[in-house]
């Protein structure tokens, strides 16, 4: 089948408007009679079916966590970007749009990211209606902080909870719509498969995660917005529960996998400490407004860092991109601090973690404070500048040290890159509908709108865009423009998923061997840290190729899943999202390994420039990977999309 | 693994809701200081699948304090003994080699126990259904400057916003009563210019549905400020209170006719 990215025609600036007013309409009496099926309560999902349940469609809302408020967009930190120019400081929607192509490193979709900024302000408006508290000045007007790849302040934010706030608002507006009954609530429920009926998405399978009874859940149309991949590396700032398996699923169904290898390794995480480690915590990209990175000039310097003279530390963000210094974006920060380190001048007693420091901010704040009062007291003014680093960052210092027992307002915190966000994912046309027809795809679960690389405070936008501001549009279109069979949930379709979906719970449970989940779990995400992390490498990524085929074998041999189908088992829910993994992992080592070009977060050693940046390949790589499943034995089909960039100049990405 | 700590729990294990539970004795070794309390849950889980024995079950997701999924009372207390903490930014650094950890879920008859430290907090959604938002649909709304909001209302809306909705403060309650949790709610909402508009209905509504799931009564003792891990407030109860009384005074037909 080839791609049809259903892109609108006429100038950038009008795409989004003519298309939405040539989009065939449902009339509103119509509506109530379609089902729509939303899977995952983030950001995404929970707009989604807030909007949906507002125009009046039946909206069925699932989520595996006991509350659909419990999604991890929750734990968005630094904030969401918008092109409001509050500031006044030069920003536009084309600037935005601008800024997250090229910060995408020219591999994203140039139309869908202009449809996402012009969205972004209405998203802003909106989410203050819904009642977020987002931070205010004195004078009652919003506030705004700088990220990463941006010259602007165009980040609104709610301390360091902005996914918190955003995602309780989105909540709040859907359980509205389960008050006035147009959206039913799931939860502790887990997709296990997509029921695909004369090639249309028309339901789920869903596993009641409390009983174990396994439901049939018929819709005229499913829209995914799963959140990413990044468990796959075992260790990553996702929570524990997020996983692949919806969208592999659905990708096994006829969906195609979209640039799986594209993964944002974000650079201010706590470091890793030992093999216990469950999980990473990361610390907002907001803290590089303030934060400086740096680490000692000498190689081994196992000096504490106070005894470290000025004149010894290397700042290298900001001696390398004076112009971005240490807001630079995600994927040049991680390299770097990699960089660094693999050069002996890490810190900390695995050599793995950097500086970021808040001595200068702190001394900055507290002098401009302590100026209107006439204090000349330097601990008194230490102290004032503290309170002012507080205010701003006061609960990711809180966490810090929690985690770590040091206090980062007097000792620098240590950090180091760690897996965060996927930018790839299930392909979605302009309407972010999958390839199987009525299968819609939003938020981090599809691959649209970051290209290679995500800039800071973009998630939560493209989030709340897809959900709030254009499915409630496409998704009339589709039913509008489709003729739907009626079918119920005993449709043979749904008894022979289901029948497969037992056939797998089966399969794991039956196994009784000697490894654990979580044992499996941990090697795949070391295999796939070590060989498709943050450099990659022809050798290294054929080493996974054959590894991860080998684990897998060994999975279905060795694995000791506990309990039984029939009860509430989280070790049965792990098996089944390690089982996915074992399987994703190879697709996306698999387009790492074809994608020879560095782009983003996509990095392969072998394509650098001499000062160790990215080498895009624009003449044989502007392209999305578009992956076709083609049985579990035969190799996955690349179909390719090829990218046009007309309105922002192919042009090597320069934070210089 | 590299610690040296050997703890013993005492760890809640029950079937399923229906079915009575009980403490099992777990020694679990190799702990190390720096671990989360909840890594040493899973390493003696990992140990307990070893053996070829079913794992404890509990709730958990984000691990870094904000989902508001985790849920255990550690010796007595929701979320264990340290301030403004949930249970997985707990560290093992707060305990030493041989100590005894009991670990319960959540008590409270409006959170049913599910499995081992499992408890059911739809409740929690059910009192959002009923009044916990603002009713704007999506569209075009107005400028998000043209209401000037004073920081200082906005910055006590986010204090009550900023709760996680775990449900500690009804854990620790002796009459399990959710009081803090609506109280945030009503808070972050009638704090705002434009949750204001319905403050009255929603004050009532979401009373009335706490009182109907079976949560207690308030009697000031504020162990819910005390184990709540996001320093939500007891002035947030007093606001609520007064919205309440307001409420009931202006609206005295309605109330009537709602039956209170």
């Amino acid at each position: 089948m080839a791609l049809d990215s259903k892109i609108p025609g006429g100038p950038i600036e009008s795409k989004w408007t003519n298309h939405k007013f040539e989009i065939k309409l449902v009339n509103p009496a119509n509506k109530r009679k379609f089902t729509v099926i939303v899977v995952g309560t983030g950001l995404a999902g929970a707009s989604a079916a807030a909007s949906m349940g507002e125009l009046g469609y039946n909206v069925k809302a699932f989520c595996f966590q006991d509350s659909p408020r419990r999604a991890h967009s929750i734990a968005a930190q630094g904030g969401i970007n918008a092109a409001k120019n509050y500031p006044n400081d030069g920003d536009s929607v084309h600037r935005l749009f601008y800024d997250t192509v090229k910060g995408g490193d020219f591999r994203a979709r140039e139309a869908n990211v202009h449809r996402l900024a012009e969205c972004s302000n209405l998203i802003i408006d909106h989410s203050v209606a819904t009642g977020v508290p987002f931070a205010r000045e004195y004078g009652g007007m919003l506030d705004n902080r700088s990220f990463g790849g941006a010259q602007v302040s165009r980040t609104f934010y709610a301390r360091g909870q902005t996914g918190q706030q955003l995602l309780i608002g989105a909540y709040q507006s859907m359980m509205r719509q389960v008050s006035l009954g147009s959206v039913k609530l799931f939860p502790r429920r887990e997709m296990l498969d997509l029921v695909v009926i004369n090639d249309q998405a028309r339901g789920i399978i869903v596993r009641n995660l409390v009983t174990g009874e396994l439901e049939s859940h018929e819709a005229d149309a499913v829209c995914l917005a799963t959140g990413g991949y990044g468990n796959v590396f075992y260790l990553s700032t996702n929570a524990k529960g997020s996983n692949v398996t919806a969208a592999w699923r659905a990708h096994k169904k006829g969906a195609y996998f979209a640039n799986p290898c594209y993964t944002q390794i974000h650079p201010t995480c706590i470091p890793v400490t030992g093999d216990h480690q469950s999980k990473l915590t990361l610390m907002s990209e907001s803290l590089r407004n303030d934060g400086r990175v740096w680490v000692p000039k000498k190689a081994d310097d196992a000096r504490s860092p106070d005894k470290i003279p000025e004149g010894e530390r290397f700042y290298y963000l900001e001696e390398k991109y004076p112009s971005f210094g240490n807001l630079v974006p995600r994927d040049v920060a991680s390299r770097n601090a990699k960089l660094v380190c693999d050069k002996g001048m890490g810190v900390g007693t695995s050599k793995k973690a950097v500086y970021l420091d808040f001595t200068a901010a702190i001394d900055r704040y507290g002098k401009g404070a302590a100026a209107g009062k006439g204090i000349s007291d330097a601990a008194k003014i230490k102290e004032l500048g503290e309170g002012v680093v507080a205010s701003k960052y006061g609960n990711l210092f809180q966490m810090y040290e929690k985690i770590t027992d040091e206090n980062p307002y007097k000792v620098p915190m240590r950090i180091y890159p760690a897996v965060h966000y996927t930018m790839g994912g299930l392909w979605v046309d302009y309407n972010l509908m999958s390839t199987i027809p009525g299968c819609f795809v939003l938020g981090e679960a599809n691959f649209s709108d970051h290209g290679a690389n995500r800039l800071g405070a973009s998630a939560l936008m493209q989030g709340l865009a897809d959900g709030y501001f254009v499915i409630p549009y496409t998704i009339g279109g589709y039913f509008a423009g489709t003729k739907l069979e009626k079918i119920t949930a005993g449709h043979v379709g749904f008894e022979q998923a289901k029948a497969e979906s037992k056939a797998r719970i089966d399969g794991l449970l039956k196994v009784k061997g000697k490894k654990t989940v979580n044992e499996f779990h941990r090697e795949l995400g070391k295999l796939m840290w070590e060989n498709v992390g943050m450099a990659r490498n022809k050798a290294g990524l054929e080493a996974n190729l054959k590894k991860i085929p080998e684990l897998r074998e060994e999975f279905y041999k060795n694995v000791n899943v506990v309990g039984s189908e029939g009860d509430f088992n989280q070790n049965l829910e792990h098996a089944g999202r390690v089982a996915d993994f074992l399987e994703f992992g190879e697709l996306m080592t698999f387009d790492a390994l074809h994608r020879e070009e560095s782009c983003g977060g996509h990095f392969r050693e072998e394509h650098q420039t001499e000062d160790n940046e990215a080498k895009r390949d624009d003449e044989n790589f502007s392209y999305v990977a578009a992956w076709q499943y083609k049985g579990d034995k035969a190799r996955q089909e690349l179909h390719k999309e090829q990218l046009t960039f007309d309105n922002v100049h192919l042009a090597t990405r320069s934070y210089k | 693994m590299s610690g040296n700590m050997t703890i013993t729990l005492k760890i809640w294990v029950q079937k399923n809701v229906k079915t009575q539970g009980k403490f099992e004795t777990i020694k679990v070794e190799h702990v190390s200081p720096e671990m989360s309390f909840l890594e040493m849950l899973d390493i003696a889980n990992e140990q307990l699948m070893k053996s070829g024995k079913e794992a404890v079950n509990f709730d958990h997701d984000c691990r870094e304090g904000i989902c508001g999924m985790c849920s255990l009372v550690i010796n007595g207390l929701p979320h264990g003994p340290d301030h403004s903490t949930t249970t997985c930014q707990l560290h093992m650094r707060r305990y030493k080699n041989g100590d005894t950890i009991v670990v319960e879920p959540w008590r409270a008859s409006a959170f049913p126990i599910l499995r081992d430290c499992v408890v059911d907090r739809s409740a929690f959604d059910k009192i959002i259904e009923a009044g916990g938002f603002i009713s704007v649909t999506t569209g075009n709304v107005q400028d998000a400057n043209n209401i000037p909001i004073p920081k200082s209302d906005s910055d006590r809306s986010f204090d009550a916003a900023a709760c996680i909705g775990c449900g500690a403060c009804v854990a620790a309650c002796k009459n399990a009563s959710a009081m803090l949790f609506v109280s945030a709610k009503v808070s972050h909402l009638a704090l705002l210019p434009q949750g204001k508009v319905e403050k009255t209905k929603r004050v009532l509504n979401m009373v009335g549905k706490m009182d109907e799931l079976g949560f207690g009564n308030c009697t000031n003792l504020f162990e819910c400020e005390a184990a709540c891990p996001k320093d939500i407030s007891v002035e947030n109860i007093a606001r609520m209170n007064r919205e309440y009384l307001c409420a009931t005074a202006m609206f005295d037909e309605v109330v009537r006719q709602m039956n209170f």
